[in-house]
């Protein structure tokens, strides 16, 4: 996923000089093709997050989209203020990337478990998220980045990920992306990783065989009062994530909720506590958060 | 308007503002007067008619606190109708108690200490990516300087040569309970400046001539100016001057009015 998003970044830098790419000191093997195209417009911060952020927010101020790439809760919760303060309040266009969404890194342990970044970043009114769950859907997310301005958050898995998505299909904020068509009027609503949880639920387990799974990557407080209409469509939805429950996808899901009977119809699958101090694959991880 | 008359307007529209809120700071403010002034007179370029010309120079106020002597000197140079700093700190105002980006002229809004170096370290990079020969002007306090986003846009700035970008220090050695140096002391602001690859010029902050030496004179360098303004906190108010209580206290009417009196005869 991480090296779909800098082939995409790479295209549209050829035709947008605005763009510019800052890492925190990360990216090794990643980022180096934006670099050698783009050399003036590619910076590394060095590992000052704060001044990353800000920066970017100065920079941004100056008419650039600026990138600033990091991993995991580094460019979230270490320079929290700055993205409120600086990013947010002054409606800048800045887009705050976080390579290991979830628990990509789970052997790395707790300080590089991204699974509150969706909480933080939710509380930021001005903030889109983006939460891709595979390539097709990490490019449809940078599409909609580059037809849009303000400030938003790319949370990025890592590598190796397959494609649920058989094409690239145009994203909307707020709105789901069907993956599979449902057979049942029920399905399961994912964001980030949670594309990848359903699918193994999914396959797993008869009882889902004809259950639908849709998407929605691109979120945020803005798009609260599109999801009822949505929801309407549907008898039960099963909302995925790799976060936890509390401040999560799920969680957005259901403030966003107008009819008090659609709380019924909604279940919510996310990490539990378990997981918080615990290393491993993130394969075994899951499994120990719940799932 | 000279700029030493300048200061004495902008010194008591200051304390008015302060008073008709009852707001704080009112000694943060005073202490960077002469700064404001001198900026703003003859040394930024900037249309208060057009406040967001591309090629305007910038300040950005990082010690937002101080803002009222900020609006003042926005006010006085037309940047817009005078009287709306009536309403500063009213409810629905756009002035509020620290420096808001809402008002025109103002490219910036802090609070939180720590973020104006950063954020005008990334303008400074702008202007060079874009080849424009703007400058950014950004004023701290010296307690402020204890923020570590401070130290790591100067390894930035440095190590990028933005010699377009003038750090200036509101040195007036007083912070929220006490000195800076009984706090965290910072001495030598000098030498700490210049492990870290800046220019650093020390003046009195308060001395217009040497102000307008300091910020016209070419930078030849390819390196950030850091200005060690020394200050006195309330300057112009004698009862104010060095006094931590007026990081806080709002000068009643009479207070206002003695105020006004001593300005207006200095």
């Amino acid at each position: 996923m991480r090296n779909k998003f800098i082939e995409v970044l790479v295209e549209e830098a050829k035709k947008n000089d605005k763009i510019i790419l800052i890492i925190g000191d990360l990216g090794y093997n990643v980022v180096e093709p934006f670099q050698e195209e783009f050399p003036d417009r590619f910076f590394n911060a060095g590992i000052c997050e704060q001044n990353m952020a800000s920066m970017a927010a100065g920079l941004s101020s100056e008419g650039f989209h600026v990138f600033i790439y990091s991993i995991a809760n580094f460019p979230t919760f270490r320079c929290a203020e700055q993205l409120r303060n600086d990013i947010g309040y002054h409606n800048l266009n800045v887009t705050v990337v976080s390579v290991g969404g979830g628990l990509s890194y789970g052997n790395l342990g707790y300080s590089h478990h991204a699974v509150q970044d969706l909480g933080l970043i939710r509380l930021f009114p001005e903030f889109k998220i983006l939460a891709p769950g595979d390539p097709n859907e990490a490019d449809g997310c940078m599409q909609n980045l580059f037809i849009s301005k303000g400030p938003s958050y790319l949370r990025l898995k890592k590598a190796g990920e397959v494609n649920y998505n058989k094409k690239t299909n145009i994203l909307e904020p707020g709105i789901w992306n069907k993956v599979l068509d449902s057979k049942n009027k029920k399905i399961f609503l994912t964001t980030s990783g949670g594309l990848k949880l359903a699918f193994n639920k999914l396959n797993s387990n008869k009882k889902y065989e004809n259950y639908g799974i849709y998407s929605c990557p691109i979120w945020g407080q803005k798009y609260k009062n599109l999801q009822q209409s949505q929801i309407d469509n549907f008898e039960e939805i099963i909302s995925v994530e790799d976060h936890l429950a509390d401040g999560g996808f799920g969680s957005w899901l259901r403030e966003s909720i107008v009819d008090l009977s659609s709380h019924e119809k909604l279940k919510n699958m996310a990490l539990n506590n378990n997981i918080i101090g615990a290393v491993g694959s993130e394969e075994y991880l899951l499994k120990k958060g719940g799932f | 308007m000279n700029s030493h008359l300048l200061s004495k307007e902008i010194r008591k529209l200051s304390l008015e503002m302060v008073h008709n809120s009852n707001a704080s700071h009112i000694g943060s403010a005073l202490s960077m007067v002469d700064i404001l002034s001198v900026l703003y007179n003859s040394i930024l370029n900037y249309d208060s008619n057009n406040p967001n010309w591309e090629e305007r120079d910038k300040l950005i106020l990082s010690k937002g606190h101080s803002c009222v002597s900020l609006y003042a000197v926005l006010g006085l140079k037309n940047f817009f109708d005078i009287d709306l700093l009536k309403t500063y700190g009213k409810n629905g105002s756009n002035f509020m108690n620290h420096i808001s980006h809402k008002v025109p002229g103002v490219e910036f809004s802090t609070g939180s200490l720590g973020h104006g170096l950063p954020y005008a370290t990334g303008i400074a990079l702008g202007n060079k990516l874009k080849g424009l020969e703007s400058k950014v002007y950004v004023i701290l306090g010296d307690g402020e300087l204890a923020e570590g986003s401070n130290w790591e846009a100067l390894l930035f700035a440095s190590h990028h040569k933005l010699s377009n970008l003038v750090i200036i220090i509101d040195n007036n050695n007083l912070q929220s309970l006490t000195t800076v140096d009984e706090t965290l002391n910072l001495e030598s602001y000098r030498e700490k400046f210049e492990a870290f690859r800046c220019n650093v010029v020390n003046l009195d902050g308060h001395d217009h001539k040497e102000l307008v030496v300091a910020f016209s004179s070419k930078n030849l360098t390819s390196k950030p100016l850091v200005v060690i303004a020394k200050t006195t906190k309330g300057k112009g108010v004698s009862f104010m001057e060095n006094q931590v209580k007026w990081h806080y206290k709002s000068p009643n009417i009479e207070e206002l009015s003695i105020a006004i009196k001593e300005i207006n005869n200095a």
